[in-house]
Formats: C-alpha cells, structure tokens, sequence
C-alpha cells in the first residue's frame, strides 16, 4: 500500500490543486524521524471534493495541514493555481492563505471561547481590511444567514452558548467569509451525533455549490466521505493505497486495505452478522520505522516476498477514474465478498 | 418482556438535576429488564438521557441528581443504596466501560496497577495472584505482549489498547453486567469491529448481561438483541433487534436510521437530516416531546404524550407514538420541511444553551445537538 508514482495525477492545467511528492516527518526524540507523510502526489480540481480517508495516523491530516503549509512540508511541491506554496515565504505566503481555508474537527476546541461570534467571523476580514466596517458587520450577518444561523441572536454571543452542530456552522462561516478557492475540512463532522452530521454535510454540500468551493474533505468514515467526495483517495501509513471515482472505489475496491476498511463500517441491519464479516487485525505499525516496501504488507493477507522488497507503483485499474497501489490487488472476480484479511498485531 | 428471571430490573426510574436554570429532568420513567446473557442496545442522540441512565442504574450520580423508581439488581433494590453498598457492587457485581479510554485511564499510574485495584479490593489476592490475574485479562482482551503492557503508562498506547484496557478493568472481577457506554465512539472505524467484536465475544462466554449506549443504530444493530431508542429521558421504542429493524414503528427511529450516510448510495445524495434539537429538559413541551422536529405529526401530538405501548400486531415491540409508522393516512408533513432554502433558516437557532445533561460528565465527541434549517 505503500504507494508511490502519478498515474492517477490528471494534467496541469485542469488542476486547482496539484501535490508532488509530497514528503512530511517530524524529530522525535533520540534521534528518530516520524514519518508522517511519505511521497504522496494528489491533486483537486476546481469545483471537486477530494475525499481523503484512512485509519488515525495514516498522515491524512498531516497531508491536509501540509497543503496548507501549516507547517510546510519536508519536501515535496504545492502547486496552487499553478503557483508552489511551499517555495513562498511572509508576506506572499500570507495573502494566498486568504485563498485557501480550513474547518477543524472539534468545533469547540476551534473556536476562541473568550471572543463574540461575529468577532470570530470577521476576522479574517479584520485582518485584510475588507470593506468599510458596516460592510464588514453585513457580510458577518449574511454568512451567519448562509449557515443556517439567526445573526440578531448569534451575533453577540460566545461559542459555548451553541451546541457542537452549532458551532461547526460558525466555522463554516468563518472559513467561507473570505472567499476561498480551497477548504480544507479536517473530519469535520467526527465529533458530531448521526442527525447533526446529515446536517453538517447537507449544508457543506450547499456551500459548495453556492460559492464554488472546492473542497479536500479528511475522514475516517468511508460513507461520510463517499457521500460527499467526487473522488476519494484512501491512505495508509503515511502513502496512498488507491485513488479513484467513489462510485468505482467503492463497488470494486482494488486494494486488500480499501476493502478491509469496507467491511469494518457497521451496518444498520442486524441480519448481517457483524461477526461474521473479516475485520482487519492489529494496528497499524509505528511511523517511526513503518514496513519495507509495501506499507500494509504485516496485515494483508496477500503479502508476499515481493512487498516486502519492492515500493508498490500507482497504476490504473481497467479504463476509468481508478488507480491502485498494490501488487497483488483484487481484480473483479476473486471479490465476491471481502477478503479476509488477518496480520500480526502491532 | 422476558420470561427468563431478569438479572436487572429498572421500573419508572427518573432521574432529574437541579441546575441554575431549574430542574433538568434527564431519564423520566424509564422501565427496563435484562437477563444474564443478553445485550440491550439503548440508542439516542447526546442529551436523550442514554448515558444518565446506566449511570443512574450503578448509581454513579453526582450530588445534585434526585432518583427515584426502582432498581432491582438480581432482587436486591439497590436504587439510593448508600455508596458502601454500591462499593460492594461496582467491579465486582457490574462494571462499566467508558467512552473515553484516554480521560477515564489514570494517566499517572501504571496499567497493572489500574488493573489490580478492583481485584485486590474484592478478592482476596496475593501480589503474585493479582499480576498473574491481570496478564491472563490481558490476554483475553487481545493485547499482545501482555507483560510489557502491564508495565506501561497509559499515554504510551494507542486509542484502541487503551480501550482494550479499560476492558480489561472492567471485566477485572468478573461482573454479571456490564455497561458500555459509547465504547468505540473515541475509535477508528475498524479498531470499533475489533473492540464490538470483542465486547461480544466476552459478553457471550461469561454470560454477561450488557447494556450498550451508543447514537449510532449500526452499532447496535446484530450486536445487541434488544434495542431502546431513547429521546429526552423517555423510551420512544422498545424492540428486538430483528423486530426493530424489520419494521421501525416510531418517526424519531425512522428519522435517525435516515441520517446515516450509507454506502450503497450514489455519491452527493442529499442526507435526510432531521430538522430541529431536541427539546429543552428544564421546559419539556406538552405533548409528545418529539413532535416539533416529527415529519408525521398532527395536532393531537401536541396536546396529549402518548404512552409506550405494544403494537398490535407484535405484542413485544414497544412504541411510544399516536401514529406510529406506517399507520397515518395523513400526507407527511415532511414534504413542507425538506428542502428549506437556505436563506430562510429558522430564527430558533441560539436560544439558551442546551442543558445537554451528558455533557459535565462525558465531554467526548459527539457532544452536541444541532437546529435545523436542513
């Protein structure tokens, strides 16, 4: 899974967002690297939602943090609007920030609990001098409107008088007032109950398309990400294992892991027996010194000398918007059911 | 609802909060009833009283809270029993699995020693007895190298370790019933089969009876042989799991199984996202508590609260509904509510914050309630 190479990159110029390369790692103590991120290509078009997903510390949203140069990455270009974030520094770097914007998982914890709402709102305007402020306070109140939000209640009060679905809608509004290109939503709707989150995503789904937003969605719930994504790529261990349409993806997995991660989603029907489905065994294997070659060869069950040895290269899976990085990966007819899929514990 | 003696039995338990604003009436009359071996699912969003609810049953309240109804533990009344007594019964007799393994872990002291403390506490045990005890518990919860793990501090495991270990806790004396309450919402989605699968697999070969809490339906559903779907501190609907799922009888049920986003749909499916929160506990509305936000509801909903009663076709599925699904002649009144523009959302929005009862004890995820405007 440990996947490499651009077979999946569409051409430059259809782009909004292109990633080459992409390289993050952090110092640990003694002398240790963590290797969050390892050589990830990907890129968004403008108007998609690229749907990014995968097992806590997979370097999902280290990829998400790292497209925002927040911090910059290790290595590795940026390309954004056809301009490399990471090369730019102060003063040019802060003003493309106005462009592209970002939407945390804890909605509470992200907002400042000491400042009024339409204090956090208008920051962003604050800062840039946007406007007159009376044009400022009108755009504040029409964002607040656009979420779904009464201003003349919501305005002068702080974060902690809302409820979580509440304040994931100030975030959104905060984020969207400046008028980005790019969103990236950092599991935006994890912390919230099944009927807030329908929410969340219904009205991300209508920002989208109200003020042609193009997204980068991070989760870890597959059905949350397909629902929303136009193409969903799925990481593991600090590389992507496949990429491709949702619709494909989904029906088809290709790689052992995309399909193990399927399997796992809980179903609200209890004739299908929980217990009788595979699982994926153990955890997933320490960044500081991930696996040779392949990254999820110690729990595939497909594993073989060859993933031990060799880094698996991006390729496309029959004739449509679908690419797997893996060896051994399940082609149409060996998948009537999910593979079974055991390994050694972490 | 069961012809086995029951191992629990909960009749008309309140449990209410005296707060600044007035009393928050959490869990209002709730009646339940569980044999050893078997998992009841009780299911609703943050503030529909689920969490207060197994804590009113072990008793783990804090000093503002007023019970009453009865709790009957294998006979014994234990509701309001005084803490030395409930201290003979916690870990010993039932035992409960936090949402949270990081907070609910000492983060201080060494796995062992959080392992052994119920241990040394119930049974009389050497120092060798309880390590060896604990290596064993270790094992059946499916941690690897066990040994080292005793000597480890909490921080330095993963989510779903420290969730194994809170298990391990628990299980520590060997308890008849088991709480769970929301085990796996703090996890990945696949370290959650792993830990459901083993919360099962436990339940069965120690003939556990389990209370498991959770807001996602697709926890419960082949997991549990009872669901309870609760809102604002009530049982909206009482079924076995297959009863439940074959035919859902309440709006509410309905509506939640709705939200979930499901993989079999096509990419940017429009959610039904249920419209408005749930109600305020201080000013509970007259009426059926769930008819502001119900697609079915007419006018008798707002006047008169329907009681919890057995369908007429299936005397053992429960529902608390004048009209439950699939009995109104009526047009739904959903079609006015979908597909609210989004420039006319609803002035409710900020009112005051909602008691979410829940959410001094379990500031986890899942914390909140949401308004409308779809």
């Amino acid at each position: 899974m440990a996947g490499i190479g651009d077979a999946h990159l569409r051409t430059a110029d259809e782009t909004l967002l292109r990633v080459e390369n992409l390289v993050v790692e952090f110092k640990s103590g003694r002398g240790q690297v963590v290797h969050a991120v390892t050589d990830i290509s990907i890129d968004v078009k403008e108007g998609e939602t690229l749907g990014l997903v995968g097992e806590s510390g997979c370097g999902k949203s280290t990829t998400g943090k790292a497209i925002m140069q927040l911090p910059s990455p290790t290595s590795g270009q940026v390309l954004f609007d056809g301009q490399d974030l990471a090369s730019l520094e102060g003063k040019d770097l802060r003003n493309l920030r106005t462009r592209l914007q970002m939407i945390f998982q804890d909605p509470i914890s992200s907002l400042n609990p000491r400042r009024k709402v339409e204090d956090i709102i208008s920051e962003g305007l604050d800062i840039w001098k946007v406007g007159t402020k009376a044009e400022r306070a009108a755009k504040v109140d029409e964002m607040l409107l656009t979420v779904g939000l009464d201003p003349d209640v919501a305005r002068g009060r702080r974060p902690h008088q809302f409820s979580g679905g509440q304040c994931q809608r100030i975030s959104i509004a905060r984020a969207v007032i400046t008028e980005p290109r790019l969103i990236v939503c950092d599991e935006p709707v994890s912390a919230l109950d099944v009927s807030v989150q329908a929410q969340i995503l219904n009205l991300l789904e209508d920002m989208k398309s109200r003020y042609g937003l193009t997204l980068i969605f991070i989760a870890h719930d597959l059905a949350v990400v397909k629902n929303i994504s136009d193409r969903v790529a799925v990481m593991y261990l600090g590389r992507l294992c496949e990429v491709g349409d949702p619709d494909l993806l989904y029906r088809q997995p290709a790689h052992p892991y995309t399909s193990a991660l399927l399997s796992a989603i809980p179903v609200p029907d209890p004739s299908v027996r929980p217990d009788a489905r595979e699982t994926l065994a153990g955890e997933i294997p320490s960044p500081l010194s991930p696996p040779s070659g392949c990254r999820f060869r110690t729990r595939c069950p497909r594993a073989d000398q060859q993933c031990t040895d060799e880094v698996p290269v991006m390729a496309q899976v029959g004739t449509e918007d679908h690419y797997v990085a893996c060896h051994h990966p399940l082609l149409p007819e060996d998948t009537p059911t999910p593979v079974a899929i055991s390994g050694a514990m972490a | 609802m069961n012809d086995q003696a029951a191992l629990l039995e909960v009749a008309d338990l309140h449990t209410s909060f005296r707060s600044d604003r007035g009393t928050v009436r959490a869990v209002r009359g709730v009646d339940l009833s569980l044999p050893r071996g078997r998992t009841i699912g009780v299911v609703g969003e943050s503030g529909s009283g689920k969490s207060v609810l197994s804590r009113s049953i072990m008793g783990l309240v804090p000093g503002n809270a007023t019970r009453t109804g009865s709790v009957r533990f294998d006979g014994t009344e234990i509701l309001n029993a005084p803490p030395k007594t409930m201290r003979s019964y916690w870990g010993d007799q039932m035992s409960m699995v936090f949402q949270d393994p990081m907070t609910a872990l000492n983060p201080v002291l060494r796995v062992e020693h959080q392992i052994t403390e119920s241990l040394h506490e119930h049974l009389d045990l050497s120092k060798q007895q309880g390590k060896e005890t604990a290596l064993a518990l270790l094992t059946s919860v499916g941690i690897p190298e066990p040994a080292r793990r005793l000597r480890m501090y909490p921080h330095e495991m993963s989510g779903g370790m420290r969730q194994r270990i809170m298990i391990a806790i628990a299980l520590a004396c060997g308890p008849r019933m088991l709480f769970a309450d929301e085990p796996t919402t703090a996890l990945d989605v696949t370290v959650q089969a792993q830990i459901l699968d083993l919360l099962q697999d436990l339940q069965r070969d120690r003939q556990m009876a389990m209370i498991l809490v959770t807001h996602d339906l697709g926890v419960v559903a082949g997991r549990a042989h009872d669901i309870a779907v609760m809102y604002a501190g009530q049982v909206v609907e009482h079924a076995s799991a297959s009863s439940l799922f074959a035919a859902v009888r309440h709006p509410y049920t309905e509506a939640l199984l709705e939200s979930i986003p499901k993989l079999e749909m096509a990419k940017h499916t429009r959610l039904e996202a249920i419209g408005g929160r749930p109600p305020d506990l201080v000013n509970l509305p007259g009426g059926c508590k769930f008819a502001a936000r119900c697609r079915y509801a007419q006018e008798r909903c707002s006047t008169e609260e329907p009681e919890l009663v057995a369908d007429p076709h299936d005397p053992t599925h429960l529902v608390r509904c004048h009209f439950p699904v699939g009995t109104s002649s009526e047009v739904p009144r959903h079609e006015a509510l979908v597909d609210q523009a989004l420039d006319v959302p609803e002035a409710v929005s900020a009112e005051l914050p909602q008691p979410t009862v829940e959410n001094h004890e379990d500031p986890g995820p899942g914390s909140a309630s949401d308004e409308g405007a779809n």
